[in-house]
């Protein structure tokens, strides 16, 4: 095969860490949803802690794409 | 009609300075450095020159940024913490001004440069470990060994010594990552929108749906802006926490 086909292949295979990091979020806000429905008191002080999880999920999804740009122009 | 949505983190040259071997340009990413480091310092200290107990608007948003990170320490590291206090906040503010001066059009955005924030995140994995030393001697090495049966220790303390190793590349890759991919998707939709109205027809008309997305993804982008200086500076906090306090809590 050739190297460019096989970067492109590469890059794009590189996008699997998408469903990592969807999963992840989706767990992150729907944990949040079931706690803070159970008990609305304790929702407030969590908020930080969930978008802190959000962002660190995020972060993980996005480390895929930086696997793809090395794979594109190392 | 060809654009590259890598364009925007190109670094160029404005005043070309080249020293023997180096290339000490003044480069678009310097000027944007600067004008950060200057926005955050006149807006503190124009917001607080003229004090009021009851505060004016832009007095309250300093302090609000100032508690902010305060809590932030006095949360994770409690009350010695607050020694680090200006280092965390000149960070905080770094980072913050720089996402959110990068999300005005035409800007630089200087955290999407990984020389940029890996500095930082060394600046700060240093910090901890010259603390921690100072603090504990050569104690501090036992932030290897958790409590654990020996055989365990055997599989653990390669472990936590590869996830130390492995911080200052998971901190800068976060921030960097996160400005590179928001920038790189606003380009991309932007294009999309450009050559959708040229095509004329229906299809302008069309244009207006990625138009719109545009528009929420740009929200998304100052959540990200916000919550990755968040994130940095918390982390920051963190680590900071186990120099001062090694696997005890606070």
């Amino acid at each position: 095969m050739e190297l460019a086909a096989a970067k492109m292949i590469g890059a794009g295979l590189a996008c699997f860490a998408l469903a990592g990091a969807g999963i992840g979020i989706g767990l992150v806000f729907g944990s949040y949803l079931q706690g803070a429905l159970r008990n609305p008191g304790a929702a407030a002080s969590q908020t930080a802690n969930m978008f802190l999880g959000f962002a660190l999920c995020e972060a993980t999804g996005l480390f895929g794409l930086v696997v793809a740009f090395m794979i594109l122009f190392m | 009609m060809a654009m590259n949505p890598m364009e925007q983190f190109e670094v160029r040259p404005i005043v070309p300075l080249h020293i023997g071997p180096y290339d000490l340009s003044f480069t678009n990413q310097s000027l944007f450095m600067c004008l950060v480091v200057a926005v955050v310092t006149l807006f503190l200290t124009l917001a607080m020159s003229r004090r009021r107990l009851v505060p004016s608007r832009t007095q309250s948003m300093a302090e609000i940024s100032y508690e902010f990170v305060a809590n932030m320490i006095h949360s994770t590291m409690g009350e010695d913490g607050l020694v680090f206090f200006p280092f965390v906040f000149a960070i905080f503010m770094f980072v913050l001004l720089s996402n959110f001066l990068g999300l005005l059009p035409g800007a630089f955005t200087v955290t999407s440069q990984i020389a940029v924030t890996f500095a930082l995140a060394s600046v700060v994995i240093l910090t901890m470990v010259i603390t921690g030393f100072i603090k504990h001697g050569v104690r501090f090495l036992t932030l290897f060994v958790p409590k654990a049966p020996w055989y365990l220790l055997l599989l653990l303390v390669p472990i936590e010594i590869i996830s130390f190793l492995t911080r200052p590349v998971s901190l800068s890759v976060r921030l960097f990552a996160n400005m590179l991919a928001g920038h790189t998707l606003l380009a991309v939709f932007a294009g999309f929108v450009i050559l959708l109205g040229a095509a004329g027809g229906v299809l302008s008309v069309i244009s207006i749906a990625p138009m719109l997305l545009i528009v929420a993804i740009f929200a998304l982008e100052m959540l990200v802006a916000f919550l990755q200086a968040y994130v940095f500076a918390i982390l920051t906090c963190i680590y900071l926490n186990e120099a001062l306090h090694l696997h005890d809590q606070h």
